[in-house]
């Protein structure tokens, strides 16, 4: 496992581990071309309370783009805030080279950025059908049918018509995937995905992510369990209390950075054990 | 022999009161709005329809055609502007602006019509009539046909509500606010719709009350509120066909009352009304346990 | 010592449906103490406050306090019994004065007669250092403020034990170091304190003993940097990957397996 330097990769101050951003082997991810999405110095608040500082991101198509960080951090905020559900006090968020940051939330999802919320929020008094029907009311063209999602999740098809409350709550969370992409969008926002699921259940759920990407979406995850989202992300962010600690690819960030950005213990004495343990 | 009249009168009567109320059911179950001026709606709709009537002279029966369409339309601005406004800034407020509502139009009725009160149709042969079962038992044909067009009413609104793409909406959006947003709808608009429905069977409430007693200013808070509020608390907030149960166990209770003593009519009501709070505060049917 | 512990959890289990806040929970915080508690989003831990403070009921074990049974006590007679509690949104009578809002405190959480009652809201304005403000309208207070109400009011109901549930959030880096300066000195008084955070460097500067809630029991137990470096705590929130890494493995992993059979 390589050491790589810690300096600087925890409070305030943006770390980029690794690799630099504008490197020649970032292989993907064309730092000069335009992004699909970007959120430029966002601050939001929560009343008084500030929960992003000064937040800056870009996802570029075909991204795997996942947000870490502990409870707190501002990583619900943060997607909620780009989705259209919360107004920043100050920041811009851009779509596909427009300003989109008074846009209201319905009109973001008819633009493309479809957000499937935290806790599922599927409509529990329709069935799993009708549910994927209200996603695809305001769709935009795409390869994205409810047959589709039927053949992707193959157990849907036999329940259509049960109530969406009778759902457990991993059906529960395709259903709202589905519903989602019924609706083709170009960048699918993910918030929690894992959270109150067992995690054999998530792994299942996030093993369906390539299939989802091969038809052209974007994704935008927040994830609460970090290991997950260092297996399924093409480049990842961590976020805490409201300011970025690092950001990088996956291969190019050690775990001593991960912890030290999740933590915020850059200075603290820890333990000399800790990384050499057999 | 009379009872059985009573109970008969009591489940038409039921009919009546089920149109009163599912405008009101309607605002509450989607938007969580209880509509103070509901009655007073209703009775605007009366009175733009003995206009309708005597403008055009139109047939009574058919005033509906006009009607029911102005007064949906008037639905949907009402609730995009004011009472969208109000339910920004919170449930209290709602019946507040609600109330003044109610109060505004009362008194702009008193100004237009003074507090004389006008029948629909009155002169009508279907109004007046009625026909008999056995000697004691009267129908009349007004009652039939409300209970009918009540029937129809409902039948139709749960059509829409299970089959059409805005009933799914409007469905979706009474469940979560939402995540109907992310799924790319205006909560506001639905809303409007929903509204618009409300008042549309508002709108025949009015003119079924106009036919069945007389229209005056304030027979909206009096009587139509009043009855429309009892009856969706007795069948279960948010449940249409509840409604209907409501309607008919009210009209029952109220004609029973008055088979023991004329005056108990109104106060046979309300017992029940009472007796249900009591005993099943979330009502008989409970919420949208239908379809 | 074999003095008994001041606040003593055996064998404590709650359920919320299908989520499980505790199982088979068993704590003991000796007076004087001062222990912090951290643990992933949902875990329960305010909810495990709810079961010192009596606002949730378990639905077994015992909890016991300063030598008496309080399971079955309510949340005021807890109060007054010593065990004291700020909340994650800061909720002061917002017409009262923030003087005001400690004499109540003093005089229903802390039982104290008028005199007193005076006194310990004046203390509780110095320990918390908002004498400044003493006459300031709650509701026009600021964040950080607020917080400090919070920690004020806790402090005027005449606690023994103090249960700190999240008042970091939302400070700015001096504002927690402030912070963490008065819940020093309000341990150094004798006062015994559980705080719940998730701005986990607050606790590791102040706290000599860190525990971690998840999945309704309590994982590691004791310093604080080592109870982090542990592979069962860092797994509950880095996750196996990371912690496997940690300990010396690879964190490059193979992706994870295609079966879509059951959800």
């Amino acid at each position: 496992m390589t050491e790589a330097a810690h300096g600087g990769a925890a409070n305030g101050g943006t770390a980029n581990g690794g690799a630099a951003n504008g490197g020649a082997a970032n292989g993907g991810r064309p730092e000069n071309g335009t992004p699909l999405l970007e959120v430029t110095d966002l601050t939001v608040h929560h009343g008084q309370l500030c929960a992003l500082d000064a937040i800056s991101l870009r996802v570029y198509p075909g991204e795997v783009y996942a947000i870490i960080g502990a409870n707190g951090a501002g990583k619900s905020t943060l997607l909620r805030t780009i989705a259209g559900l919360h107004q920043p006090t100050t920041g811009w968020v851009r779509f596909d080279g427009t300003d989109m940051t008074t846009l209201r939330p319905e009109r973001r999802a008819r633009q493309g950025i479809v957000m499937v919320p935290e806790g599922r929020r599927l409509f529990g008094s329709l069935s799993v059908e009708e549910n994927l029907q209200v996603g695809k009311t305001y769709a935009r063209p795409g390869p994205w049918t409810i047959d589709r999602v039927y053949e992707t999740f193959e157990w849907m098809r036999g329940r259509r018509n049960q109530r969406a409350a009778q759902l457990s709550g991993g059906e529960q969370q395709t259903v709202a995937i589905g519903r989602a992409l019924v609706a083709n969008p170009r960048v699918l926002l993910l918030d929690e995905l894992s959270l109150g699921l067992a995690p054999v259940i998530v792994q299942r759920i996030y093993a369906m992510l390539p299939q989802i990407l091969a038809t052209g979406l974007t994704v935008l995850l927040v994830e609460q369990d970090v290991s997950q989202a260092l297996r399924v992300a093409s480049h990842i962010h961590c976020l805490l209390e409201g300011r970025t600690t690092l950001e990088g690819r996956p291969a190019d960030v050690t775990a001593e950075q991960v912890e030290a950005a999740y933590f915020g213990l850059a200075g603290t004495a820890r333990l000399p054990g800790g990384g050499s343990e057999p | 022999m009379a009872w059985l009249n009573a109970i008969i009168q009591g489940v038409l009567t039921g009919g009546l009161y089920a149109l009163f109320a599912c405008g009101l059911s309607l605002m509450f179950g989607v938007m969580k709005v209880v509509n103070l001026a509901h009655g007073d709606l209703a009775v605007v709709g009366g009175y733009v329809a003995i206009g309708v009537i005597t403008v055009t002279h139109i047939p009574v029966l058919w005033s509906f055609v006009i009607v029911v369409p102005v007064m949906a339309v008037l639905g949907y601005a009402l609730q995009r502007t004011l009472i969208q406004s109000a339910l920004d800034r919170g449930v209290l407020t709602t019946l507040i602006v609600t109330l003044g509502l109610s109060v505004v139009i009362e008194n702009g009725l008193l100004q237009f019509f003074t507090a004389n009160s006008r029948g629909i149709g009155a002169s009508m042969a279907l109004v007046t009539g009625s026909f008999s079962l056995g000697s004691q038992i009267q129908i009349a044909y007004l009652l039939v046909l409300i209970f009918a067009v009540a029937v129809a009413v409902l039948l139709g609104l749960q059509w829409f509500l299970s089959r059409s793409s805005y009933g799914r909406l409007i469905r979706a959006t009474a469940d979560d606010q939402e995540a109907v947003q992310l799924a790319g709808a205006d909560y506001r608009h639905v809303f409007g719709i929903a509204a618009a429905l409300a008042l549309g069977t508002v709108a025949l409430a009015g003119i079924g009350y106009g036919m069945y007693s007389d229209l005056d200013p304030t027979a909206g808070t009096d009587t139509i509120l009043l009855f429309a509020f009892v009856a969706v608390v007795i069948g279960g907030l948010g449940s249409l066909w509840g409604t209907l149960l409501g309607g008919i166990v009210l009209g029952v209770a109220q004609q029973i009352g008055a088979q023991i003593n004329i005056s108990d009519e109104l106060l046979a009501g309300y017992l029940v009304f009472l007796l249900v709070l009591v005993l099943r505060p979330q009502g008989l049917v409970s919420r949208r346990a239908q379809s | 010592m074999t003095t008994e512990a001041l606040l003593a959890l055996e064998h404590v289990t709650k359920r919320f449906g299908q989520v499980v806040i505790a199982e088979d929970l068993s704590f003991s915080v000796g007076a004087g103490d001062l222990v912090g508690i951290v643990g992933p989003n949902g875990a329960g831990k305010t909810s495990l406050f709810g079961l010192i403070s009596g606002d949730l009921a378990p639905g077994a074990g015992t909890i016991r306090f300063a030598g008496r049974t309080v399971t079955r006590l309510d949340a005021a007679a807890r109060c007054r019994m010593g065990i004291g509690r700020t909340y994650q949104v800061p909720r002061p009578f917002g017409d009262m004065t923030v003087f005001e809002n400690l004499l109540v405190a003093a005089q229903q959480g802390g039982g104290l007669r008028r005199r007193a009652s005076y006194a310990a809201a004046v203390d509780a304005l110095d320990r918390s250092g908002m004498s400044d403000h003493a006459n300031v309208p709650a509701d026009r207070l600021g964040l950080l403020q607020r917080k400090r109400l919070e920690l004020a009011r806790a402090l005027a109901t005449q606690p023994k034990l103090l249960l700190l549930d999240e008042v970091a959030g939302g400070l700015t880096d001096p504002e927690v170091a402030q912070l963490v300066e008065i819940v020093r000195d309000v341990n150094a008084a004798g006062i015994t304190v559980i705080w719940i955070e998730h701005v986990v460097r607050a606790l590791t500067a102040l706290v000599s003993r860190l525990t971690c809630l998840a999945g309704g029991k309590f994982v590691g137990d004791g310093e604080p940097s080592a109870v982090l470096a542990e592979p069962a705590v860092r797994e509950v929130f880095l996750g196996t990957d990371v912690t496997a890494a940690l300990a010396g493995g690879s964190m490059t992993a193979a992706p994870a397996d295609g079966d879509r059979s059951e959800l």
